[in-house]
C-alpha cells in the first residue's frame, strides 16, 4: 500500500473494513506527516499517545466485527471543541492551561463512532477571523504555495514568520490546512461568519456548515450563539457527508439543538439533480468582482443544468446588509459569551490587588486585538442608548434576510448557487491591520447563511488564473443537507477532483 | 455615528478591559472604522419587523424538574488558578 496518507475517509473505512490496513498503521502514517508538517503550524496539540490508543482499541473492534461508522479513521478537532483532558484554549492565551474535564458532544459523537483523535486544530482565536492569523499560536501556512514560489523559498518562509505564505482562511485556518496537508482524513471545524466555508475554498476541500441547531454546541467554545454552528471538513463530498453524519444529533444539554433525527447523508452521494431548480442570487453579484469568479459561478450553472437541474435568477435583496447587520450581532453576542473569561475559575490570571483590577488586567493581556475590537463593538451596540439603535435594528435585518430566503425557497427553488470567497487566497501579512473591515469583506458571501440559519456547503470547482483554489457555494432548505450533499457531488464530479499539492514543507 | 476618546474609556470600563492611554486613540480609530461601516443599515426600512429572536423555529426544550448531575466540585474546580477548601480564591473585592 502507498502512502496511507492519500486515501479518503470513504477509502480508508473500506481498506480497514476488509483488513487491508490496520487503524494502527493508519494513525502512524497521518502521525509522521504531521511531524513532517509542523512547519505548517496546522496543530496546536498532538495526542499521539492517545491516538495510537484509540487505534489500538479500533483494530479490536474491527476484528470483532463491530466497527463503528467511523471507526480506526484517523481525525483532528478544532481547538474550539472540548476534549476531556486535553488542550482546549480556542487558540486563546486567556485559556492557557485549560483542560476540560468533560467532553463536547459532537466530538464524544465521533469517538462513540469509532473514531481516532490526532489532536488539536490550530484557529484564529475565539474563532475571530478569516485567515489564522489572530490565533495566539500564531499563523497557519495553506499547503498551497504562493504562484511561481519554489519550494525552498516556501520552507525558508516556513521558519521566519510564515510571511507572504498563503492563509487557509479562517477561523478553521488549522483544520482546513491539515486536510489539504493530508495530515488528518477529515477535521471537525466551525462556521460563525463563514469559518468553515471560507476555508474551504481558499484550500480546495469540502467544507459543511449545517442548519443551526443541526449539531449540537455544547462543550463548543461559545463566539456567538445564535450563529455558531459544528461542521466537517473533508477532501471529497462523501467524507464530509460521513463525518457530519456521525457529528450531527440530538442533544439535551444543548436547548438550540434541534430533536430531529439525522439522515443518512452519505446516501444523497450519487442521486440525481433532475428536476431540481438551482436560483442565482443576482445581489451576489458584485461590483468589481473579478472575472474569473464570475466564470467559474457561471460554469457551476452550466455543469448542474447539465446534470438535469433547471437555472433561475432569483433576488435576495437584503443581502447588501447581512455583513454589516453580522458585524454588530456576532459582537454582541461575543461580549456577552466573552465576559467569563474573567481570570477567576480557569485560564490566565495576571496579578492584581483588588478583584475588579484582576479582571481588567487578565482580560487586557489575555485577549488579542481582534478580540478585544469586537468585545469593544459588542460592549457599545449593548450598551445604554444604543441597543435600540443597533442591536436591535440589526436582529429586525436578519428577520428581512431570512424571510428573502424564505421567499426564494417557497417559490420552488431547492438551492441557491454562489461563489465562495471574492478571491483565491490571499498572502498572510498581506491584509493591512489598519482597517478591520478589510478583512471582513472576505465573508460577503458566507454570512448571509449564518444569518439566516440555513445549511451552506462549498466544494472545490477550479483554479483560479494564478492556479490556486475556488470554491462554490451551495446555500440550501433548512435541515435539507441531502440535497446539498447530491448537489455538491455534482459540482465535484463536473469538476474533477482537486489535485491538492505535493509536499514541499519538509 | 462615531465614539469619542471618553466613550472608548467608557467602553473599555464596562467591557472590563484595561486599555492604556497610548492604546485609547488607535482603538478609537478601528471602533469608528467599523461603525462607520455598519452605518450602511440606517437605510433600511424596518418598520413593522420583528427582529429575530430564534434563527430556526423552535420552542424551548422542557424537562423534568429532577437532579441529574453534581457532587462534581473537585471537576469544577480543576482548571482554577488558585483555590482553598472548594473556594475559588479571588483579590479582595472592593465595594
Amino acid at each position: 500500500m502507498t502512502d496511507l496518507t492519500t486515501l479518503t475517509l470513504a477509502e480508508a473505512r473500506d481498506h480497514l473494513k476488509s483488513r487491508a490496513v490496520s487503524s494502527l498503521e493508519l494513525a502512524r502514517a497521518h502521525l509522521e506527516a504531521i511531524e513532517r508538517a509542523k512547519g505548517l503550524n496546522a496543530f496546536v496539540a498532538v495526542t499521539a499517545d492517545k491516538a495510537l490508543e484509540m487505534a489500538e482499541a479500533s483494530d479490536a473492534r474491527l476484528a470483532r466485527k463491530e466497527a463503528g461508522p467511523l471507526e480506526g479513521l484517523p481525525i483532528g478537532v478544532k481547538d474550539l471543541y472540548a476534549t476531556e483532558g486535553v488542550h482546549t484554549q480556542a487558540c486563546s492565551h486567556i485559556l492557557d492551561g485549560f483542560k476540560p474535564p468533560y467532553e463536547s458532544t459532537v466530538t464524544a459523537n465521533l469517538w462513540r463512532d469509532g473514531a481516532v483523535m490526532l489532536g488539536k486544530l490550530n484557529m484564529d482565536e475565539f474563532a475571530m477571523g478569516s485567515s489564522n492569523e489572530t490565533s495566539y499560536y500564531g499563523p497557519v501556512a495553506s499547503p498551497w504555495l504562493p504562484p511561481n514560489w519554489s519550494r525552498e523559498r516556501g520552507r525558508a518562509a516556513l521558519g521566519s514568520g510564515k510571511r507572504g505564505l498563503l492563509t487557509p482562511g479562517g477561523s478553521s485556518g488549522g483544520s482546513a490546512s491539515a486536510v489539504a496537508a493530508r495530515l488528518c482524513l477529515a477535521a471537525t471545524a466551525s462556521d460563525t461568519g463563514g469559518s468553515i466555508r471560507q476555508p474551504a475554498a481558499f484550500t480546495g476541500v469540502v467544507g459543511v456548515k449545517p442548519t443551526y441547531g443541526r449539531c449540537s454546541r455544547y462543550g463548543m467554545v461559545a463566539f456567538a450563539s445564535s450563529l455558531d454552528q459544528a461542521g466537517p471538513l473533508a477532501r471529497t463530498v462523501r467524507d464530509a457527508a460521513i463525518m457530519l453524519r456521525s457529528m450531527a444529533g440530538p442533544d439535551t444539554k444543548d436547548s438550540t439543538c434541534s430533536p430531529a433525527s439525522v439522515p443518512d447523508y452519505e446516501a444523497a452521494i450519487g442521486r440525481s439533480v433532475k428536476g431540481m431548480t438551482i436560483g442565482v442570487p443576482k445581489e451576489y453579484r458584485l461590483d468589481g468582482m473579478s472575472d474569473e469568479i464570475e466564470r467559474l459561478w457561471t460554469r457551476g450553472a452550466e455543469w448542474l443544468r447539465a446534470a438535469g437541474a433547471s437555472v433561475v435568477d432569483v433576488s435576495l435583496p437584503h443581502t447588501p446588509y447581512a455583513l454589516p447587520a453580522y458585524y454588530i450581532v456576532a459582537p454582541a453576542e461575543a461580549s456577552s459569551n466573552l465576559a467569563r473569561y474573567d481570570g477567576v475559575r480557569y485560564g490566565l490570571r495576571e496579578p492584581a490587588p483588588d478583584v475588579i483590577d484582576l479582571y481588567q488586567k487578565t482580560r487586557a493581556s489575555g485577549f488579542g486585538a481582534e478580540v478585544r475590537r469586537r468585545l469593544m463593538i459588542g460592549t457599545y451596540v449593548l450598551s445604554a442608548g444604543y441597543y435600540d439603535a443597533y442591536y436591535v435594528r440589526a436582529q429586525k435585518i436578519r428577520t428581512l434576510i431570512k424571510c428573502d430566503f424564505e421567499r426564494v425557497f417557497a417559490g420552488g427553488v431547492d438551492a441557491i448557487l454562489t461563489p465562495a470567497t471574492p478571491s483565491a487566497a490571499f498572502g498572510i501579512g498581506e491584509k493591512s491591520s489598519d482597517n478591520p473591515v478589510e478583512m471582513y469583506l472576505n465573508d460577503v458571501f458566507t454570512v448571509t447563511v449564518n444569518m439566516a440559519g440555513l445549511p451552506g456547503l462549498v466544494a472545490p470547482a477550479g483554479l483560479s488564473n494564478e492556479g490556486l483554489p475556488l470554491g462554490l457555494q451551495l446555500i440550501g432548505r433548512p435541515f435539507d443537507e441531502e440535497t446539498l450533499f447530491t448537489l455538491g457531488e455534482t459540482i465535484e464530479q463536473s469538476a474533477g477532483r482537486m489535485k491538492l499539492p505535493e509536499p514541499w514543507w519538509a | 455615528m462615531s465614539v469619542d476618546l471618553n466613550t472608548v474609556r467608557r467602553i473599555a470600563h464596562l467591557a472590563r478591559i484595561e486599555v492604556s492611554d497610548a492604546e485609547t486613540p488607535h482603538l478609537q480609530r478601528e471602533i469608528n472604522a467599523i461603525l462607520k461601516f455598519v452605518e450602511a443599515l440606517d437605510t433600511v426600512d424596518v418598520e413593522g419587523v420583528e427582529p429575530m429572536t430564534s434563527v430556526i423555529p423552535m420552542a424551548l426544550p422542557m424537562r423534568e424538574d429532577v437532579v441529574t448531575d453534581g457532587d462534581i466540585a473537585p471537576k469544577v474546580l480543576a482548571n482554577a488558578p488558585l483555590t482553598e477548601d472548594g473556594f475559588f480564591v479571588v483579590p479582595k473585592v472592593i465595594e
